[in-house]
């Protein structure tokens, strides 16, 4: 992919390769899973127990291709906008793939941590990449800055988890309570990797890298950090837990709690006073990670439903208002003044998209989030968390709101945007996808079931 | 069948009047569709009356627990009926209203149709939720798009208001939902549930929904998003929400909230029933002094509300009888309330009272609709709403379930006592008098509009003289409902 930008003069070759790779990969993944519910595998590598390829994980994967597969029907032409290396640019989010890939697949914390740093440097690069912007350079280094430390912390914490562990092993199977001590060693360990997958996921009150980082970063790469990126930092997060330190729910459930409602609050709070829709999605997805976390401090096998879903749809609906956002001159809501009158159907496709992160039924957001507070009532504890988060919630319709108002009840100057029909055809397919996994979550939820079986 | 047809034909003529591009071609399309829903839900109710064809269910979440099931009973009959009535009312009614973007004014119209046919025939949790959220997104969408000039800030405080409780009614559904024996949604899972229930979980319980109920009443101290919001709507959507969707919260309490919840609602019934009242007085002062008559007219559905819900809480078999047939009269005579205030509006461009008068002389016709239509709203006897509260005030009288049936009998009289004073003060000081400067122009109403306003008073006059079908079609249902909540007492 890196090699085609230099053979290859034109960028129409490369977006087209582009798109022909996101397709390989989605149909290998589907393909893979679909044979490994059957008990085969196509691709046998030998990994040594290094990685398993599990439903929950190629599931995700194929969510993490699709989102990709939609994103570059939808932006490539924006991607070659950004700057001269159009090629790089492709190469560097397959790069990200790669290590989307090992997040959902590893079995061994050294996986985990090789996954998280392939997925991170290929992003310092991408958030940067507007080389003549201030702002982005200025995210790039705070971006690099603290992961860098983050990652720091996670190395740390593995080690500490590789002190605890009886035998010396890396592997997530001999990591947590029952098959090691419940030393203090253990628990540094645990805390420390909570609080650097917490920095990943830009849970509070890790998060203040992410509102600057989306803001400066090229609009087309926020997009795919705010969802690719994050969903795969989250089944990460969530795997680590389930397989590890399940047994260990006690000792960190109400830590989980704290940042849940310290994020949910921030989160949205925030938003409100954002005078930048760029801006107010960077505390949204704050705030939707808040609702993700839910998934984490359950651990229930609706919670894994729960957070496939909930990634489908948030990436679903992001994709689709960042790649309408991308396309208007003035980020602020002014900007928004009139699209309705002026662009009927991307303003359409972009209300979908806001009822589908506020969660209003008929959408996929409505499910996603039904989902979540379902698994934090099983565990009977987090009442008031629930509530709390229900009256978040509410505090969410008000800023996606402003955005539907904006559009269809204010009157604005027609701009000129290019939306080419392939563009818009795009579009209502992700609108579609939107609905139709609200009315019909099970299509997505019954492929997890095969795990439980 | 019938339910869902009920359901499918608003939704999918709403559906396809987004693509219709003439305007007026769309008004006669949405006109003769909801005359066809009506027509589907006389047909139900008098014609095919077997179990067979008012009960459907079909597959839709299994792994949830969740079906596409909906029925109907007498309470859903009688609502399904207002709603399939009110359509067509409103529809010809505000015939001769142009609106910009025609076509999605009225598909919008026909899809919170659907909404609010959902809520009233579903029979699984679930889908009852998703139905009670789809009624309110078209409503935010008509209201704010053809309200008046404050109506941003109106309408969002509405939708805030009743997401929160929509929302918190989500938790409880889901409570509930995790308690039932195979994790299901059906109603009639929810109903076995009482017993398992701890009494301290009822309680809390018992807000979650009731909030969310009452601030769809709207009950006080959740109504403030009400006057606001009716004042700038368009009066087509007007009609919508103070006609049908209070009656929402109403049916959520008879049918979701009693029922399951039987401990709770006990314990907390004399609270409610306390809120009630003060918004019964607190809202009936307040219209007195209102001079916008559209205000004048949501202060006086406040206190009208608020007595159905007190005589919910009543728990007696007369006194829901009553409700039941009171939200149907409700729903009625404050769409011909709105109806007329819309023409006045329309033809004088002003809603004070203070500007108006002596318009008897100039249109006798919707004078004398008007005074029996207030006269119905005073629940004078011939009129429907006799009946109603007559059997309300009844059943509050005579209820076991609260201590305080003097107390809240009296009071609740007062309250009608002063919806007298406000109605017939706004019917003077409009109707008679003098004419001034403004009211020397008016002119009588036209064809359409004596039409229906003459067959609303025919059917106030019908329900008023003769409401035994409305006692036999709710009596089972009224009879289920207690069997449930017999827990004490």
């Amino acid at each position: 992919m890196m090699f085609s930008g230099a053979f290859s003069k034109s960028k129409n070759a490369v977006r087209y390769l582009a798109i022909a790779g996101a397709v390989l990969l989605l149909g290998g993944n589907i393909l893979d899973m679909y044979m490994s519910s059957q008990g085969i595998h196509i691709f046998n590598i030998d990994t040594r127990r290094m990685l398993v390829f599990e439903t929950f994980g190629l599931l995700f994967n194929s969510i993490a291709f699709a989102s990709t597969l939609l994103y570059f029907l939808l932006s490539s032409k924006d991607i070659e906008n950004v700057g001269a290396n159009s090629g790089e640019y492709f190469a560097l989010i397959f790069f990200v793939l790669c290590g989307v890939s090992l997040i959902t697949s590893y079995n061994n914390l050294l996986m985990l941590f090789i996954g998280i740093e392939i997925l991170s440097i290929p992003l310092y690069i991408l958030t940067g990449s507007s080389k003549r912007n201030l702002k982005s350079n200025e995210a790039s280094l705070k971006y690099f800055l603290m992961g860098a430390f983050s990652t720091g912390i996670m190395l740390l914490g593995i080690a500490f988890l590789y002190g605890a562990s009886r035998t010396g092993s890396f592997f997530i199977d001999d990591i947590g309570i029952g098959r090691m001590p419940a030393t203090p060693l253990f628990i540094v360990g645990l805390l420390l990797l909570i609080v650097s997958l917490s920095f990943k996921v830009s849970a509070a009150p890790f998060h203040f890298w992410t509102p600057d980082v989306y803001d400066g970063a090229p609009t087309v790469f926020t997009s795919f950090m705010a969802t690719v990126v994050k969903g795969a930092a989250f089944i990460a997060f969530i795997r680590l837990f389930a397989d590890s330190f399940i047994d260990a729910q006690p000792q960190w459930q109400l830590i989980i709690a704290i940042i849940t409602a310290a994020t949910l609050f921030i989160g949205n709070i925030t938003a409100v006073f954002q005078q930048s829709v760029k801006r107010m999605l960077a505390y949204s997805s704050i705030a939707q990670v808040g609702f993700m976390l839910f998934a984490i401090l359950s651990l229930k096998q609706m919670a894994q439903e729960g957070i496939i879903l909930y990634t489908a749809a948030y990436s679903l609906a992001t994709i689709g208002i960042f790649a309408i956002l991308i396309k208007m001159k003035d980020p602020t809501f002014e900007g928004f003044n009139g699209l309705a009158k002026h662009q009927p159907v991307l303003a359409a496709v972009n209300t979908i998209c806001l009822l589908s992160l506020a969660g209003i039924p008929l959408t996929a957001g409505f499910f996603a989030k039904y989902y979540m507070l379902a698994a934090a009532l099983q565990t009977g504890k987090f009442l008031w968390l629930v509530i709390f988060a229900v009256l978040c919630a509410a505090v969410s319709v008000y800023y996606y709101f402003r955005v539907i108002q904006a559009m269809y009840f204010k009157d604005g100057e027609p701009q000129e945007i290019e939306a080419s029909s392939s563009f818009k055809i795009v579009l209502i397919i992700v609108a579609i996808l939107i609905v139709l996994l609200g009315i019909f979550p099970q299509w997505l939820i019954n492929k997890l079931d095969i795990l439980y079986l | 069948m019938i339910p869902v047809l009920l359901i499918a034909i608003p939704l999918l003529s709403g559906l396809a009047g987004f693509f219709i591009k003439n305007g007026n071609t769309a008004k006669n399309w949405s006109l003769f569709m909801s005359l066809v829903t009506l027509a589907v839900s006389v047909f139900g109710l008098t014609v095919n009356k077997s179990a067979a064809s008012l009960h459907f269910q079909a597959e839709w979440l299994p792994s949830l627990g969740s079906k596409f099931s909906v029925a109907l009973d007498g309470m859903s009959q009688i609502l399904s009926l207002l709603t399939a009535i009110s359509f067509p009312i409103i529809f010809i009614a505000t015939y001769n209203n142009q609106y910009k973007n025609a076509r999605n004014f009225y598909a919008l119209m026909l899809l919170s149709q659907a909404g609010l046919m959902g809520v009233f025939v579903s029979v699984d949790a679930l889908l009852f939720y998703f139905f009670w959220e789809l009624a309110l997104v078209p409503v935010y969408f008509l209201s704010s798009l053809w309200g008046g000039e404050k109506r941003i800030q109106a309408t969002f405080k509405f939708f805030i208001y009743t997401f929160v409780g929509s929302l918190l009614m989500l938790v409880g559904i889901i409570y509930l939902y995790l308690h039932t024996k195979h994790q299901s949604f059906s109603l009639a899972d929810f109903y076995n549930l009482k017993t398992t229930i701890p009494a301290q979980d009822q309680g809390w319980l018992f807000w979650l929904f009731f909030i969310a109920f009452a601030i769809k009443m709207p009950i006080f101290p959740f109504h403030t998003w009400q006057p606001d919001t009716y004042e700038q709507s368009p009066t087509a959507v007007t009609m919508v929400l103070s006609g049908i969707m209070v009656k929402m919260g109403l049916f959520g309490l008879i049918r979701w909230l009693a029922p399951i919840l039987p401990e709770g609602t006990w314990v907390w019934g004399d609270t409610a029933s306390a809120l009630c009242i003060i918004g019964m007085i607190y809202a009936s002062l307040i219209a007195m002094q209102q001079d916008d008559l559209k205000r004048l007219v949501a202060y006086s559905s406040i206190a009208h509300i608020g007595l159905m819900c007190l005589a919910v809480f009543a728990t007696t078999q007369i006194g829901l009888q009553g409700v039941m047939i009171q939200m149907f009269n409700h729903g009625i005579n404050i769409i011909a309330l709105w109806i007329v205030v819309d023409l006045i509006e329309k033809q004088l461009g002003t809603r004070k009272i203070s500007e108006l008068g002596g318009l008897a002389q100039k249109a006798p016709t919707l004078a004398i609709l008007l005074v029996i239509v207030s006269l119905a709203n005073i629940a004078l006897p011939l009129t429907n709403a006799f009946v109603g509260e007559f059997l309300m005030f009844s059943g509050i009288y005579t209820s076991a379930a609260t201590k305080y049936n003097v107390v809240f009998t009296v009071t609740a009289g007062i309250s009608i006592i002063l919806s007298a004073v406000y109605m017939l003060n706004m019917i003077q000081k409009v109707f008679f008098g003098n004419t001034n400067a403004l009211t020397e122009k008016a002119k009588d109403i036209r064809w359409n509009e004596k039409i229906i306003l003459a067959a609303i008073v025919i059917m106030i006059v019908v329900v008023g003289v003769y409401p035994q079908p409305m006692f036999e079609l709710t009596k089972t249902t009224v009879e289920n409902i207690l069997a449930k909540m017999s827990y004490k007492f």
